[in-house]
């Protein structure tokens, strides 16, 4: 019966060698799912130029509306570190979503071809953003199962596989928006 | 359609319910009139034996038992899409043992199993290299499928690089049929080389949310590699048909070669490969049906965990419902493929035994159970 032992170290080694794997390739999605987050982002700072350029001939009495979106794309671009940037994305979003309101307001604006094609860009991008964000949740989880539970909880922390931090949303934009009727 | 409903006492919500609402006979929960089940203690309004899922939510044929019976409808995201994946690879694997006994017993018939079973795996791999090499190629120019590039696919292009986003998988290429039917489907042996289909009506006359919905659900079954398992069920069942066929024909050749010597162990051999070869056909479509069925109610359930709205793809199914689902060059070998059947008329009972899709209706009514949503607050 010397064979018994030699099969238990093998299946050992096999499952070892298949957990340790998959260990990583979920580290390296979840990695790689936080980095698509921002090329969207930075799609996102490279539209509002060309949509503030379009529209702001049709706007002259809504400057305030368009500074605001100028200035909160800079002030997203300068942060520094997540939870300021988060913060300042959120910001730079709801700017955005009061200018699409104001264009709204105009109907040769609206009926404006390359208008309605960066708005189509910017809803698409906005989308993206935030399903980029899901996916990296939905990586995030898948990830933190496999590391808490038995048996490959024991491989991550022989090997130092840390936990990973869900991206959460700001106190403000859970907030309910409001409508501007006027 | 609406009026009062004072003897509503153990539900709580306030939306109006349409007239002839059914009554629960266990507790007296007023449910919706085409309910197939009551929403509050899950008591079916079937016919005892017909399974709430097997028989139409309007009450069904009361002679025919179904002879499915599964768990209550209330699952997640999550439960749903691991249910569905157990159920069909348990379907997968008994077709392919069903394609092996066919095999088997025509070689059996033949004097040799082994033979059999290994022309039937010969003849299994030369069909299955063509439809996994060249089966996207081909639906598309069945269906006149062309390129989705110009300014007006706009918008598609980015809900499905959206949905690319969501579901983690590469974009795959878009293509558009020229039809005011609304349909759309996916294709491609893995992920890296897919591409999604959608007729000129569905993205013209949906909106966003509803484009959406379709194109997760699309994106879904090219994720779990349906597309795959829909190419080699087809090429399983047609090489089971074909193989039959060939025995059925070869059949009065192989009596008069050898009148004189058969056994009588030989002929009960015979008797068996004649009743495999009539009734594998049969279970194999049957089998084949049942696959895409599964398939399609585990798209709809990983689709919602894309876009987290499974309403999207309820109204848009609701819309295509009323509005035909035709495509060009629509026919029955690829009717398996699309997020809703082009060829059936939306009136019939599709959840019977040989249909590749469910009823549209039990599917919206599952989409609205993941929402939250019970079968009596959803207006048929």
């Amino acid at each position: 019966m010397s064979w018994i032992p030699a099969i238990l170290a093998v299946v050992l080694v096999g499952w070892f060698v298949l957990s340790y794997n998959s260990l990583v390739r979920l580290r390296n999605q979840f990695r790689n799912a936080w980095h698509q987050i921002d090329v969207q982002l930075k799609r996102r700072y490279d539209l509002i130029p060309n949509l503030v350029e379009v529209v702001k001939d049709y706007m002259s009495y809504e400057q305030e509306t368009l500074t605001r979106v100028i200035e909160a794309r800079g002030a997203a671009i300068s942060a520094k570190g997540p939870a300021e940037q988060g913060k300042a994305e959120n910001v730079l979003t709801e700017s955005l979503k009061s200018l699409f309101a104001v264009v709204e307001r105009y109907p040769e604006l609206k009926a404006n071809q390359n208008v309605a094609s960066l708005q189509e860009e910017l809803t698409g991008t906005e989308n993206k953003i935030s399903f980029a964000r899901q996916f990296y949740n939905d990586s995030v989880m898948t990830y933190n199962n496999k590391i808490q539970s038995i048996p490959s909880n024991l491989i991550a922390s022989v090997f130092d596989f840390s936990q990973a931090e869900y991206f959460e949303v700001g106190e403000e934009s859970r907030a309910v928006p409001k409508a501007d009727l006027r | 359609m609406e009026g009062d409903t004072p003897q509503r006492e153990t539900q709580s919500r306030n939306a109006p319910l349409a007239a002839g609402e059914k009554i629960c006979p266990g507790c007296g929960t007023a449910n919706h009139r085409d309910a197939a089940y009551c929403n509050l203690c899950q008591k079916s309004f079937l016919p005892a034996g017909v399974s709430r899922f097997a028989g139409e939510p309007a009450g069904g044929p009361p002679g025919a038992p179904g002879p499915l019976l599964r768990p209550a409808p209330m699952l997640s995201f999550y439960e749903a899409a691991s249910r569905n994946v157990r159920m069909s690879l348990l379907l997968f694997l008994a077709l392919f043992a069903a394609f092996l006994a066919v095999g088997g017993g025509i070689g059996s018939a033949y004097g040799s199993v082994g033979y059999g079973v290994a022309l039937a795996l010969i003849l299994y791999a030369i069909l299955a290299a063509t439809a996994y090499f060249n089966g996207s190629s081909l639906v598309l120019s069945i269906h006149d499928a062309r390129e989705a590039d110009t300014a007006d696919h706009r918008r598609l292009r980015n809900v499905v690089e959206e949905m690319s986003i969501a579901s983690g998988i590469p974009m795959p290429r878009v293509y558009v049929m020229e039809s005011p039917g609304m349909n759309a489907f996916a294709a491609g042996r893995n992920p890296q080389e897919a591409l999604v289909a959608v007729t000129t009506g569905l993205f013209e006359k949906l909106n966003r949310e509803e484009v959406q919905g379709v194109i997760a659900h699309e994106m879904a079954h090219i994720k779990s590699r349906d597309t795959l398992y829909n190419i080699c069920a087809a090429v399983l069942v047609g090489t089971i048909a074909l193989l039959a066929d060939m025995f059925l024909r070869g059949m009065p050749f192989r009596g008069r070669d050898r009148s004189g010597g058969g056994g009588r162990g030989n002929v009960a051999l015979i008797g068996l490969g004649i009743l495999l070869a009539i009734l594998a056909p049969i279970a194999a479509k049957i089998l084949q049906m049942s696959i895409s069925r599964q398939r399609e109610y585990h798209a709809d359930a990983m689709g919602a965990q894309f876009t987290r709205n499974p309403l999207g793809l309820a109204a848009a199914l609701a819309k295509i419902s009323r509005a035909g689902a035709e495509v060009p060059g629509e026919n029955r070998g690829t009717q398996h493929l699309f997020i809703v059947n082009p060829l059936r008329d939306f009136a019939d009972d599709a959840s019977a035994l040989l249909s590749t899709h469910p009823s549209t209706t039990l599917r919206i009514q599952r989409l609205y159970a993941m929402a939250g949503i019970g079968p009596a607050d959803v207006e048929s």
